[in-house]
């Protein structure tokens, strides 16, 4: 890939200090550029761009979707109503929890899934493939089969573990239990991947290195592997927190919010698409949105998380 | 130079295709309606009617989500977008006032209402009809018995056959029995259902009167009443009674009816279809041949021995779409869709009860569903439930304020509800 970025780069570098006029090529390349990404740049726009504009414009107003006569614009009222409930906290702790739980577990396992596909001598493909399968499958899907497998009637789990008829949709801590490893279980595989490509791009000689010197495994693990690996982990906790932020599909079928298992996800879900308050739906939305860049700039800024490292640029 | 032209007129012309088929589904002169459905018995009656049409229309038959909300949530997408790819849809009673106050249905005119009204039941008429127009042509009514095991009678103590019994002596009594006494606790719209029976029971009712026809912020609620009181005492003690079957505030109708069939089911509350799904599972082998003699069924329970029962009040109307474009045809459609023999067909293979008073004097209606008088009564009695075109916030507040059943009090639960349901309306809180 560098090679084909290469030649427009140097002239864009050299732009920079003193306004050169750009070669006959450089031009051509760079309408190029525009002539083929345009036209996705375009639809991006309107596809994102509008929704986005749209759902700030209308968290302005107290508008419900079956009273279109009564819309009126209230500024930010909807922002207040939502800051100032205690139902937004609770569930803005319960996606915290959520995320954090469900994040750190993928990590270790993602981790230790990666040592197998990367160490792995036999059966190599065979294996990704198994350990890919549960991040090919739908969220709903995946939900549906853990909420019949913890289900009291016809699940296996209190079978298995001899509970009885214990009832984990029930209880909040149990309820968020079965909602977390769903959640685990789906996407280990995708952190997994993540970590595997920061793995694969340690040099050997390190590790070998290491061992000529004496290190014990569990060293080689903390001195070499894991600082080298610091961007892609950086990376994959990422791209997973976002992820995991927005967390909707399990909870909605595994527990429909009940036993205060709502995430904010569902908190929009419900003013926007039960309510038809499309006013406060939006605010939620919008709320939602900041949250999530908010991440995004605590990583990118604080952790110094570095993106380029993800697409094979260094 | 030449390959790009075309490959470029190609993409334009695809993507006017596209644009073309995506929005321009059938108008004009086709006599195909778009008949969404909420019951797959629905699509075989709609096969007969087509049929039975000699061409004037066919149907092109969509199902709705199977949840209530689902339902609803779909229909109030589609509507509110004006899709005039909708006819006839299938409309649950309570979410009726919600479409019509919004301008989504075609009211039925005075003529089309006397033929859809003719011999039906009150409790189906009444939820079909806003603000004196009706706007669904009744499909089928339906209403909640309490069912109960024969065989456990005598160690419980109770007796529903000889006459009404409350819900304090059913959980007595199955305490007693050492049986169950299943509702539906999950907070969905069957929790709202059971909220609703229980407040009317005690002769309240979760909306003041004259809701609605006011604006939502000035609707008040009826809950912080010795009657909400009541509501909340009697959930939660059969909630936290060994009555209780297991997992009680998580299940709906099915998981109701598993526990009533198990060995320790006792007594049940619940919509007269389990008696057609009893024979299911009599035939898959899951019940004993013999099941469904040891199963009894009286009129719903009652919160108070002075006062009456009010049975839950459910069923489906079919509406048209103030979008669609064939709308004469879709009243001719509803004429057979919703007819005499499409509700005795639609009862015999869903078992859902029909809306025609009619229908409850057939013989073989008579030999399938013996208890075809006491639900033509339940009907009849029936209570709906709150009518308002906010329905939405309404059902959202009591399914919030009312769960789970085990953690509620008679003492807190019925100002906190009330408080809740009138800000969500009046826009303060979220739910």
């Amino acid at each position: 890939m560098s090679t084909v970025e290469a030649p427009p780069r140097a002239p864009v570098a050299a732009r920079r200090p003193r306004r050169i006029r750009l070669t006959d090529r450089a031009r051509h390349e760079r309408n190029l550029g525009w002539m083929l990404a345009g036209p996705a740049f375009i639809a991006m726009v309107a596809v994102t761009g509008y929704p986005i504009l749209n759902a700030i414009w209308l968290s302005l107003f107290d508008y419900r979707l079956t009273d279109p006569g009564d819309r009126e614009f209230i500024g930010l009222g909807n922002y207040a109503t939502i800051l100032g409930d205690g139902l937004f906290w609770q569930q803005f702790g319960v996606t915290a929890l959520i995320t954090v739980v469900t994040v750190a577990v993928e990590l270790v396992l993602g981790f230790a899934l990666a040592m197998v596909m990367h160490r792995a001598l036999y059966l190599r493909t065979a294996l990704r493939t198994a350990i890919l399968v549960p991040y090919g499958i739908i969220t709903v899907v995946s939900a549906y089969a853990w909420a019949y497998a913890f289900s009291n009637t016809y699940g296996f789990v209190n079978g298995l573990f001899g509970l009885g008829d214990f009832d984990w949709f029930g209880g909040t801590w149990s309820a968020l239990f079965t909602v977390c490893v769903a959640e685990i279980w789906k996407t280990t595989p995708f952190m997994s991947l993540l970590l595997l490509a920061g793995l694969a791009q340690i040099p050997d000689d390190y590790l070998e290195a290491a061992k000529v010197d004496g290190a014990k495994a569990w060293q080689r693990v903390r001195r070499v592997i894991l600082p080298n690996m610091k961007a892609a982990i950086m990376v994959a906790l990422l791209f997973r927190t976002l992820d995991a932020f927005r967390i909707f599909d399990s909870v909605f079928i595994m527990t429909a919010g009940a036993q205060g298992t709502e995430t904010l996800s569902f908190l929009a879900y419900r003013q926007t698409i039960s309510r038809v308050m499309v006013g406060l739906g939006s605010a939620v939305s919008v709320i939602l949105a900041i949250l999530v860049v908010l991440i995004a700039v605590l990583f990118v800024k604080v952790f110094k998380t570095d993106l380029s490292q993800q697409r094979g640029e260094r | 130079m030449v390959l790009e032209k075309k490959s470029r007129g190609l993409a334009a012309l695809l993507l006017a295709a596209s644009v073309v088929s995506g929005c321009g589904d059938g108008d004009g002169g086709s006599t195909t309606l778009t008949y969404y459905i909420a019951d797959a018995a629905q699509a075989e009656v709609a096969a007969r009617c087509s049929a039975e049409s000699g061409g004037a229309y066919t149907f092109n038959v969509q199902r709705l989500p199977n949840t209530a909300a689902g339902g609803r949530e779909q229909l109030l997408r589609r509507l509110a977008a004006e899709d005039r790819s909708l006819d006839i849809v299938s409309v649950d009673p309570p979410f009726m006032a919600e479409f019509a106050n919004a301008g989504f249905l075609r009211p039925f005119t005075a003529a089309e209402r006397e033929q859809f009204s003719a011999g039906v039941l009150d409790g189906p008429l009444k939820q079909s009809t806003f603000r004196d127009t009706l706007w669904s042509a009744p499909l089928y009514g339906n209403t909640q018995l309490l069912w109960y095991r024969k065989s456990v009678l005598a160690k419980a103590g109770v007796d529903p056959s000889a006459g009404p019994v409350t819900w304090d002596q059913l959980i007595q009594g199955a305490t007693r029995a050492g049986v169950t006494v299943a509702a539906q606790g999950r907070r969905n719209e069957s929790l709202m259902v059971w909220v609703n029976a229980l407040v009317s029971s005690a002769g309240g009712a979760i909306l003041q009167p004259g809701s609605e026809n006011v604006p939502a912020a000035e609707v008040k609620g009826g809950l912080n009443t010795e009657a909400g009181a009541q509501a909340a005492r009697i959930m939660h003690d059969l909630a936290v009674s060994p009555a209780a079957p297991a997992g009680f505030s998580t299940a709906g109708e099915e998981d109701s009816r598993a526990a009533f069939q198990a060995a320790d089911g006792g007594f049940m509350v619940n919509w007269p279809y389990v008696w057609a799904a009893f024979d299911s599972a009599v035939e898959e082998g899951s019940l004993p041949a013999n099941f469904k003699d040891d199963v009894g069924w009286a009129a719903y329970p009652r919160v108070d021995a002075g006062t009456g029962s009010a049975a839950p009040s459910g069923g489906l109307g079919l509406s048209i779409s103030a979008f669609s474009s064939r709308q004469d045809l879709a009243v001719q459609a509803i004429r057979c869709l919703a007819n005499e023999r499409s509700q005795k067909d639609f009862m015999k293979t869903a078992g859902n009860p029909a809306a025609l008073a009619s229908v409850f004097d057939d013989p073989e209606i008579r030999q399938l569903f013996p208890m075809a008088d006491e639900i033509r009564t339940g009907l009849d009695a029936a209570t709906p439930r709150p009518v308002s075109p906010y329905y939405g916030d309404v059902t959202g507040s009591i399914q919030s304020a009312f769960h789970p059943p085990g953690d509620l009090s008679p003492q807190t639960t019925p100002e906190a509800a009330n408080d809740l349901l009138e800000d969500v309306l009046s826009n303060k809180r979220l739910i």
